[in-house]
């Protein structure tokens, strides 16, 4: 691990203006994901903003009827809340299907939002890899891409996004706060947060140098029966082949997103007007674009499967 | 020629001497009572040389105040500069749980954070849940039951062991769990889901098993 220099912020905007004063600054909060980079030396900040004392670790109500997760809430925290349980089940659902109980007791609301891929090759420092090495080149494209991207994927990268909150998240449509180095704050929709990767995998988010998340507000609970259906190679401990997030009301409508397909949550709204007719015809749409690998094109098959299970489910 | 009796070192000895001989400058360990600080580490006279921090944590009831570069780990801090050797290094990278220890009731990976995030937190290691002369039930428990082989995993299980039936008594549910909305209870199953970050390569789970359902029993 590459040394660096430590402090702890106190307030969000103190966090944020210390980060764009320092060159090569990161926050820390749960650490789980970075500073496992850090070890293999994928991440080498010089300065590391710890933001664990600041004060955004509650579950709110907002005005409007929704509520807003702090930042810091623990993975854990926030799918044991009882609010959370009852009205969003389909987060707490998406939740419990991800890490270790240990990471969950570390792992927080802002952090899984911005944890990195889990692409093999982004790992092995041995290996091209646009994400980690800009214009290095992409060794998961004709190497083993049984888990990587199936739609939304480029030239460049055709790594997924690993978590497992998010795509409940989108699916809820949550929105994302944040506070800049000015003290400027802003609200993005979850389905802005996350980029594709493009000519500039290495670009992840929308966020801008500095800029701290705060807060993830859900809207008002939509009711329905909600599920999260993950497949993946172990029964427990282990990243999405792929994973289904979906809300679905009484008369057949509803809300789907998937994980484990692309670089970010996947949902298309006007996919969902097939959702009464059925997963085949959901999914077509809904992968319309799907240009998978050799080895990863069973993930269309297992999308059209995992959620027929979950209508089915749902009907229950 | 030396007779092979006067060899007097334990392999342990010789781990606690080499560990310290190498940490030598970051040894600074002293039993002061802990002060929260906030302070920004001062910037490295040469980029890239080590950055020291002070760090006051509980141990085991115990407080300590440790001078560290600011790489270290928890696990190291324990381990290395603390000499809590129970807790163990096995990935150290969050994959396998032999570091499980306890921080303010909550089991983590040990591997995973850093030593100086953790200033006035409180710490439980192995050692502190009991002693061979005086065993916490989990760890009477998995004698009993034969709760592994190798043993090198064992007190990240039982660490991770004691902090599940509390998660279980506090109502956090799990991914097995039927309903989200009813209060957990113990099962096989929800166990075995909730140890799944805690990896026993000797393959010891089925006695891991019964030795909680034990001591899980006996709580309710």
């Amino acid at each position: 691990m590459k040394s660096f220099t430590y402090e702890r912020a106190n307030s969000p905007a103190e966090a944020a203006a210390a980060a764009a004063r320092t060159p090569h600054a990161k926050f820390i909060a749960g650490g789980t994901n970075l500073l496992d980079l850090m070890k293999l030396e994928i991440e080498t900040p010089s300065h590391l903003i710890d933001v664990n004392r600041l004060a955004l670790n509650k579950v709110e109500p907002t005005p409007d009827g929704g509520l807003r997760l702090g930042a810091l809430v623990r993975n854990t925290d926030l799918a044991a809340d009882q609010r959370v349980r009852r009205d969003y089940g389909v987060l707490s659902r998406a939740l419990l299907a991800g890490a270790s109980g240990q990471l969950r007791n570390k792992g927080t609301t802002a952090g899984n939002l911005l944890q990195r891929t889990r692409c093999p090759y982004f790992y092995d420092t041995n290996q091209p890899c646009n994400k980690r090495q800009p214009g290095s080149g992409c060794a998961a494209i004709g190497g083993f891409s049984r888990q990587h991207a199936v739609i939304g994927a480029s030239e460049a990268c055709i790594a997924t996004h690993p978590s497992d909150m998010a795509v409940a998240m989108r699916a809820l449509d949550a929105t994302v706060e944040t506070i800049r180095p000015d003290g400027a704050t802003r609200n993005i929709p979850i389905s802005e947060l996350h980029r594709l990767p493009g000519d500039t995998p290495e670009i992840e988010t929308t966020l801008a140098q500095g800029e701290l998340i705060t807060a993830v507000t859900l809207p008002k609970p939509v009711g329905g029966k909600q599920i999260y259906r993950k497949v993946r190679d172990r029964a427990s401990y282990a990243f999405a082949l792929v994973s289904v997030a979906a809300i679905v009301q009484r008369d057949g409508s509803g809300r789907v997103a998937l994980g484990g397909v692309a670089h970010k949550p996947w949902r298309v709204e006007a996919a969902e007007a097939a959702l009464p007719r059925g997963a085949r015809d959901t999914i077509a749409q809904l992968l319309v674009a799907a240009k998978p690998t050799r080895e990863n094109a069973f993930k269309l098959t297992l999308a059209e499967r995992t959620l027929a299970a979950v209508l089915t489910e749902a009907r229950g | 020629m030396e007779k092979r009796s006067d060899f007097k070192f334990s392999r342990r000895d010789l781990l606690i001497v080499g560990a310290a001989s190498l940490t030598a400058p970051a040894m600074a360990v002293t039993t002061a009572p802990f002060v929260a600080k906030a302070e920004v580490t001062l910037k490295p006279a040469v980029p890239g040389a080590p950055v020291m921090s002070k760090v006051s944590f509980n141990v085991n009831g115990k407080a300590r105040e440790l001078e560290v570069d600011t790489r270290t780990t928890l696990l190291d801090a324990l381990r290395e500069n603390l000499h809590f050797t129970g807790t163990k290094k096995g990935c150290d990278h969050g994959q396998c749980g032999a570091c499980t220890v306890i921080v303010g009731g909550r089991r983590i990976n040990s591997c995973l954070t850093l030593a100086v995030m953790h200033d006035g937190d409180s710490v439980t290691t192995i050692e502190g849940l009991g002693t061979p002369e005086n065993m916490h039930p989990m760890q009477a428990a998995f004698v009993k039951h034969d709760g592994y082989q190798c043993g090198y995993c064992t007190p990240g299980q039982i660490c991770s062991a004691v902090a599940v039936l509390d998660e279980i008594k506090a109502g956090i549910p799990s991914h097995v769990s039927a309903d989200l909305t009813a209060p957990p209870q113990f099962s096989t199953a929800e166990l075995r889901e909730r140890m799944s970050g805690n990896i026993c390569r000797c393959a010891a789970y089925s006695n891991i098993v019964d030795a909680v359902t034990e001591v899980a029993g006996s709580k309710a």
